[in-house]
């Protein structure tokens, strides 16, 4: 596969290891905060070719991790309506809300699909204009532009049973209150998809205002390795910056076109996310021109986004503060098969990666 | 939300490309993004190309990178 | 609190084998490790005699049909176990308002499948059901076969040892993308197609001229890592796979890549696993690479002394990984 094959080859993989083994010779502790990083780190098994002055720790990249119980409680009130169909992304279908989830709602009789773009919901909509169809909106700045661009085409092509249960998310503003908490971390491996849209400047405030590095990193084995020499690098020099990894994709300003149609479609609203409580601008929400598009105005009643988490500790691990197997529910009560919270659901949750590959280390 | 893989463009109708990668072929909306034509790469996530992928950026990245089979290049970094 | 079979109970990895245990084998009274089929003690020759259901949606895919699918899955299952297939049975329950020709073809992909695979199929059953009482079709095969002479012990990996090999015919998760493919959810085009293929002439090769082969299953559903952990669980050994090794066809890769789906996973209908002493090995891969259903075989791995009875994947990149034993459905993922 192109620009993926030259990325993954183990000979430049032990290069990179050999250089960045010459170089560290301080001790360093590297957040990565998305979700498709801490995959690739456990897929291709990157944590034991590093030694163990440079240790790499999960943040809250996870979206499906950060979204509170109360939006998969929403999701499951909408589903029980014969009227409605609720489309949603494979990510979702096993998170637990606090009474129940959508694999076992649609194991039950509720219409839920599973689909792989927001176009493939407003299709359903097209297709079946008897009924509501509902699109849960997730994940990062990478993928709430698809879903504005879906609006929009909703509203091009007249499709008025079409709506988005939103809850896209910004990340700079968690990384922030990361730092301001004390997450002793001395690099950030920036995620590089977020940044192929808004562009590398969204991450300037880290290296300026807390003199913490940044490398917008790719997804291969390669890109991670070399974002991890480039962070190694700015520590050594007390260099910290902005620096772009992931040029192939990135720039400094990002997507142009992307990020205005975000902007038309969504505003910044203070919103819930797990493990960090409110985050002020954290959300998105469809702005008043879009407002009928609005999966909450299908609900009747109100419910709470937050989670009563009892003993799950998934908020702490989202933080970075303490790892699975401090949680007191991992292993025991809470694994893969029956996870009892996000982070242990997703294949990307950190829980869910510490249990499948992290325990035999 | 970050899978997301390089795939070719094939052809293009109105805002829709059809895009290939290992002999797949998909269909990706184009609303994001701007001046693309067939024989470019994208980047394919959800349903939509969220940006170009530059070939020249990628061939210099492989180059620095073959060049860490010699000490001292780290620097470059 | 109400327990309801989700679908990942049936998706062949950890939930079904849980399921399997808990309710069947517990009920049924089965002992000793579930294997694919059963021996069934008979003086002059012991018999093995399987069972398998066949669900698949659609019915008709690109490289065969749900009836091809029900003919080999059962000819395998008694292949891997060390027999000569030589009868089977097929019960049909058929949703009311099916189309004739439809499951005329299907039958005559049966009759096709079972002359190519040297068996009969000498006994069935049929039943029309309501509108929405079954999904179009389901068929459920049972097969008998003769037991090799030595091969006795083959399915219950008894003779598994450390350093042995670990060979497979050929590329992983065919089967599970034509499938998908055909399924339209998805807007993609491909040009996969299913691996469905009767695997009982080459197991028959490999037993006959090969004296290393310590276990052979095939790889279904649950794909290459349940395979292996079912493996590890019944000899008590772990194993080591290279990534670098294990045979993906590239159109397979790429769309497992965009939808987030671990090859290793992935359901193979004619495509075995392999376990063979390390100094036979090369005479068993030789065997394998001449016939047509082996021209893509590989070592990928081998047999390792790890009492954890784990599989460790050494990735591409030069680390590694464990391929856990799943407990339900792989989910495309965006994440």
């Amino acid at each position: 596969m192109k620009l993926v094959d030259e990325f993954r080859g183990s000979r430049v993989v032990k290069d990179l290891i050999r250089a960045i083994n010459e170089s560290a010779t301080g001790i360093y502790r590297f957040m990565e905060v998305c979700g498709g990083h801490t995959a690739a780190i456990n897929r291709f098994g990157i944590k034991n070719l590093l030694g163990h002055n440079i240790e790499l720790v999960s943040g809250p990249g996870c979206p499906v991790c950060v979204t509170g119980t109360g939006f998969i409680d929403k999701a499951v009130r909408l589903s029980g309506d014969e009227g409605n169909i609720v489309v949603t992304f494979g990510d979702l279908l096993r998170v637990p809300g606090s009474i129940s989830s959508l694999e076992k709602e649609k194991a039950s009789g509720a219409d839920i699909r599973m689909v792989f773009s927001p176009l493939d919901a407003l299709r359903i909509a097209a297709e079946e204009r008897s009924r509501k169809v509902i699109f849960l909106g997730i994940g990062f700045e990478t993928t709430a532009p698809g879903t504005a661009a879906t609006v929009m085409e909703a509203e091009k092509s007249g499709i008025n049973n079409f709506y988005v249960l939103v809850s896209h998310k910004f990340m700079p503003p968690a990384m922030e209150i990361l730092i301001r908490d004390g997450t002793n971390v001395n690099g950030f491996i920036c995620p590089g998809h977020v940044a192929a849209i808004t562009g590398s400047s969204i991450f300037d405030f880290i290296p300026e205002q807390f003199s913490i590095g940044c490398a917008v990193s790719g997804f291969e084995p390669v890109d991670i390795l070399m974002s991890v020499l480039m962070l190694v690098n700015q520590v050594n020099r007390k260099n910290p910056n902005t620096a772009i990894q992931y040029k192939r994709a990135v720039s400094r300003e990002g997507n142009i076109t992307a990020k205005k149609m975000m902007a038309q479609v969504f505003e910044p609203v203070d919103m819930y996310w797990r493990g960090f409580g409110i985050i002020q601008s954290g959300g998105m929400k469809l702005r008043g021109k879009y407002n009928r598009y609005n999966a909450e105005l299908l609900l009747n009643e109100t419910i709470k986004d937050d989670c009563n988490e009892g003993e799950c500790r998934c908020g702490d691990i989202l933080r970075g503060l303490i790892v699975p197997v401090q949680c007191p529910l991992f292993g025991s009560q809470c694994n893969p098969g029956n996870p009892s919270g996000a982070c242990m659901v997703s294949a990307e949750g950190v829980c869910n990666a510490y249990f499948r590959y992290g325990r035999n280390e | 939300m970050c899978l997301s893989i390089p795939v070719k463009v094939i052809s293009i109708e109105g805002d829709y490309a059809e895009v290939s990668v290992a002999g797949t072929v998909f269909k990706a909306g184009l609303q994001l993004v701007e001046g693309i034509v067939p024989g470019d790469y994208v980047l394919l996530h959800a349903g939509f190309a969220i940006g170009k992928l530059s070939l020249e950026e990628a061939a210099e990245t492989i180059e620095i990178l073959s060049r860490l089979g010699d000490a001292d290049q780290y620097s470059e970094l | 609190m109400n327990r309801n079979i989700t679908l990942g109970y049936g998706s062949g990895g950890r939930l079904t084998g849980e399921l399997v245990k808990e309710i069947f084998a517990g009920r049924f009274g089965m002992q000793g490790p579930l294997t694919d089929s059963s021996v069934l003690e008979n003086p002059g020759s012991d018999l093995a005699f399987t069972t398998d259901s066949y669900v698949v949606e659609p019915l008709f895919f690109p490289g065969g049909n749900i009836g091809k699918l029900a003919v080999c899955g059962t000819v395998n299952d008694l292949a891997v176990s060390g027999a000569i297939p030589v009868s089977l049975s097929s019960a049909f329950i058929i949703e009311e308002n099916f189309p004739w020709d439809e499951l005329d073809e299907i039958a005559a992909s049966m009759a096709d499948e079972a002359a190519r695979a040297g068996v009969r199929i000498v006994t069935g059953d049929t039943k029309v059901v309501g509108k929405g009482k079954c999904d179009r079709l389901f068929i459920t095969t049972s097969g008998i076969g003769k037991i090799r002479k030595g091969y006795e012990n083959l399915a219950t990996a008894a003779n598994v040892r450390q350093d042995d090999l670990l060979i497979v015919n050929g590329s992983m998760g065919n089967h599970s993308i034509a499938v998908l493919a055909a399924r339209n959810i998805f807007d993609f085009r491909t040009s996969v197609v299913s691996d469905v293929a009767s695997l009982n002439f080459l197991a028959g090769k490999l037993l006959e001229e090969c004296h290393g082969i310590h276990f052979m299953r095939d790889i279904t559903r649950g794909g290459l890592a349940s395979v292996m952990n079912e493996l590890c669980a019944m000899s008590g050994l772990g194993a080591e796979i290279e990534e670098e090794k294990t045979p993906v066809d590239e159109p397979v890769k790429g769309l497992c890549e965009i939808l987030g789906f671990d090859p290793y996973y992935l359901a193979n209908e004619g495509k075995m696993l392999v376990v063979c002493d390390s100094n036979e090995a090369s005479r068993a891969l030789e065997i394998m690479q001449k016939d047509t259903l082996g021209k893509n075989a590989a070592i990928i791995g081998r047999v390792t002394d790890d009492r954890r009875k784990i599989v460790v994947l050494n990735t591409i990149a030069g680390g590694k990984r464990i391929l856990d034993h799943r407990s339900g459905l792989q989910l495309p993922r965006i994440c």
